[in-house]
């Protein structure tokens, strides 16, 4: 006959609280450009802070450019990136250019900021085999197509370098969505196991195509699932230039002091579809969301705060849209010129020595496209 | 010379190239100071250190991961993935990226990588744990696909692979880790990858296999001859890219041929050696070629593997279908 259990109760309250933890945001600029953060503030020279600005001007002149060249049929493959200048670019310029990119397929800005010429970016739009060419020494690799993969590739990248005894980091970049996959976890996990120098970045813009963040997960933050893989999790204000800046500065030096990596939630928004795509946001978010988030406006706060210290004006906004449009102009003229591309320039990538099948191959293609 | 049975063979050639170069890492899960399940690693711990060989978590696709990026530094990394029945854990990190690399990137970043893994039935292993994936690897463009059917073969194909600048899946056997020994040469020597071998001459009928079933396609020769058959064993070596030439120069000499797989019979290696020898060798060919392969159903494990499992007799009977045509 079985017996009846005893009415135990798990003391379970603490485990609770540990759920409930509280990320604060880590915020340095508010929405009116004014600092709230006094003692966070980034040791910048002006000349750094308008470099920052020109920066984000000018990436949001190459987003609309992009997007009118999609239309008109001229790019290939685009994720616009309106609306997460800040978390992109701001990211990046704590950055030193011996440290490793391995984008998400959004991140397209930081790495043309690492190195990559503008033309070779929208040869890779448009899956040209002359986009990353030439690129072993750029510190960077194709933006990644398969969400959370960056995530364990960056362990890797993050222990080649610990193994070589280098000064660099090797950074990545998912969204929201991006946090939910397996390779995900797999990622943090590893780089903690070895205590390697990266840094995991998740820009939280609150939709994974359309599915909203709190759909992935009850976590209240992203941040807190660095808490299982026992690594530093932040969530700083992605539309605030200044904070993301800092964290992602203060991480690189942790990593490179050997206190292993970091994981940042980056809060942001993009303005624009998922992709080029055929994906229409009004399907999944209202105007009102929209305009909430407009509101936090990475370059009007960060325009604020510059002119206010005086260091940014009309004049210099305007030089930096010219030159971001000079600049695009000429770099769709060079992709332009880039040669056709035939099936025996594929088979040809495929490795330095070409297996037999593809030897064979490579000569019946070339014969067939001499005619 | 040493007599080796494979495992050890695999073992020494690991220590082989650890020794010759300091930027081949060898990982994976319990291949530390465990030696790795079925021993592979042995002693690689103690001798060349953690920096050298080290254990992973338990999770293969961080471990393809890792390889991947270990690679981007310049690193040429051998990891195991302990079964190759978890290979669908890690199949993004083979066929959808370090196959890709060199041509996503136009030739910036090559992935020397070496994916090590046990498979094959007969051995009782638990389910999931033993089945013949290889066909999957071979449809993928950028690998090499390399399974040894002897120790000999193992070391100097495994030192290749680990030299070769693309990534190479090399599948051991776990029936032929130590089901025989053979005279190895100590130190270095090279097998080249895509390389047929014809482990037995004949003249009446070429008998494709590899891995384990060279095996038994040997001993269905010997039974063969008794016959008065003289059949000719062909051991494929590397099922991706196919050693045409050896297969072909095989099929003109005998006129008729099977291909044996311990896969399933759907698609596969077997299909595409069928293939193209009818793309090359059609009029050379006095009958249709057959194939020896497993029934279409899932790998079944422990008692059943027996029934399941293609031996020396199924191969007789093919061989004489196909010779009596």
């Amino acid at each position: 006959m079985a017996s009846k259990t005893k009415n135990a109760k798990l003391e379970v309250a603490s485990q609770l609280d540990a759920v409930d933890k509280e990320f604060q945001t880590f915020q340095i600029l508010n929405e009116e450009g004014e600092v709230v953060n006094e003692k966070a503030l980034p040791d910048l020279t002006d000349e750094q802070l308008q470099e920052l600005m020109r920066r984000m001007v000018y990436t949001r002149i190459l987003d609309q450019r992009s997007i009118s060249l999609n239309r008109q049929g001229r790019l290939g493959f685009y994720a616009p990136t309106a609306g997460q200048e800040a978390s992109q670019i701001a990211s990046h310029f704590a950055l030193e250019k011996e440290d490793f990119i391995l984008p998400g397929y959004r991140d397209v800005p930081q790495v043309i900021w690492h190195g990559l010429p503008l033309s070779k970016a929208f040869l890779w739009s448009r899956g040209h085999y002359q986009g990353f060419e030439n690129t072993a020494a750029l510190n960077v690799l194709p933006p990644q197509i398969i969400i959370g993969a960056q995530y364990v590739q960056t362990a890797g990248v993050a222990l080649g370098l610990k193994k070589k005894g280098e000064k660099a980091v090797a950074i990545t970049y998912t969204g929201d969505g991006g946090t939910s996959q397996g390779d995900f976890y797999e990622g943090i996990n590893f780089a903690s196991a070895y205590q390697v120098p990266a840094i995991f970045v998740v820009q939280n813009n609150g939709f994974a195509i359309s599915t909203p963040r709190h759909k992935q997960t009850a976590a209240k933050t992203l941040a807190q699932k660095a808490v299982a893989a026992g690594i530093p999790g932040i969530q700083v204000d992605g539309m605030d230039p200044l904070a993301v800046y800092v964290a992602v500065k203060d991480a690189r030096e942790r990593a490179i002091n050997g206190e292993g990596p970091t994981l940042i939630e980056t809060l942001t928004y993009r303005y624009g579809p998922h992709t080029m795509s055929g994906d229409d946001p009004t399907r999944y978010r209202t105007k009102e969301l929209d305009s909430e988030w407009e509101k936090k406006d990475p370059l009007v706060r960060f325009r604020k705060y510059l002119e206010n210290k005086g260091i940014w004006n009309e004049e210099m906004e305007n030089a930096a849209i010219e030159q971001a449009k000079e600049e695009i102009k000429e770099a769709i003229k060079e992709a332009d010129q880039a040669p056709k591309q035939k099936v025996s320039d594929l088979i040809s990538i495929m490795s330095k020595e070409l297996p037999s099948n593809l030897k064979e191959q490579y000569e019946i293609y070339k014969e067939k496209e001499s005619k | 010379m040493a007599q080796m049975t494979m495992i050890q063979a695999i073992n020494d050639a690991m220590r082989v190239e650890l020794k010759r170069d300091e930027k081949v890492l060898v990982f994976g899960e319990d291949v530390g100071v465990n030696g790795g399940v079925f021993r592979a690693t042995e002693n690689l711990h103690a001798e060349f250190g953690e920096d050298r060989v080290f254990d992973t978590p338990l999770a293969e696709s961080g471990i393809g991961g890792l390889a991947i990026g270990l690679a981007v530094q310049g690193f040429r990394p051998v990891p195991e993935i302990q079964f190759f029945g978890f290979v669908f854990e890690v199949m993004d990190s083979i066929a959808g990226q370090m196959a890709r690399y060199h041509f996503r990137t136009g030739g910036s970043f090559e992935m020397p990588i070496t994916i090590r893994s046990p498979f094959g039935g007969g051995v009782h292993t638990p389910e999931m744990h033993a089945d013949s994936l290889e066909g999957l690897m071979a449809q993928t463009p950028g690998l090499k696909v390399v399974i040894p059917s002897t120790p000999y073969d193992a070391k100097g194909l495994l030192i290749s692979a680990i030299r070769d600048n693309n990534p190479v899946v090399f599948l051991e056997h776990m029936k032929l880790y130590r089901s025989f020994r053979e005279e190895v040469p100590e130190g270095e020597y090279t097998i080249p990858l895509g390389k047929a071998d014809v482990k037995r001459e004949g003249k009446d009928i070429s008998i494709i296999a590899y891995g384990a079933m060279v095996h038994e396609a040997l001993k269905a020769a010997d039974e063969l001859e008794k016959e008065g058959y003289s059949a000719e064993v062909v051991d494929l070596r590397t099922v991706s890219p196919l050693d045409i030439e050896t297969i072909i120069a095989s099929v003109e000499k005998t006129n008729r041929a099977i291909v044996v797989q311990e896969a399933q019979k759907q698609a596969g290696v077997a299909a595409n050696v069928v293939a193209e020898i009818n793309d090359r060798a059609i009029l050379s060919l006095e009958a249709p070629v057959l194939r020896v392969a497993a029934a279409d159903t899932v790998f079944p494990f422990s008692q059943a593997e027996s029934v399941w499992l293609p031996n020396y007799k199924d191969i007789i009977e093919t061989a004489k279908k196909v010779l009596t045509f």
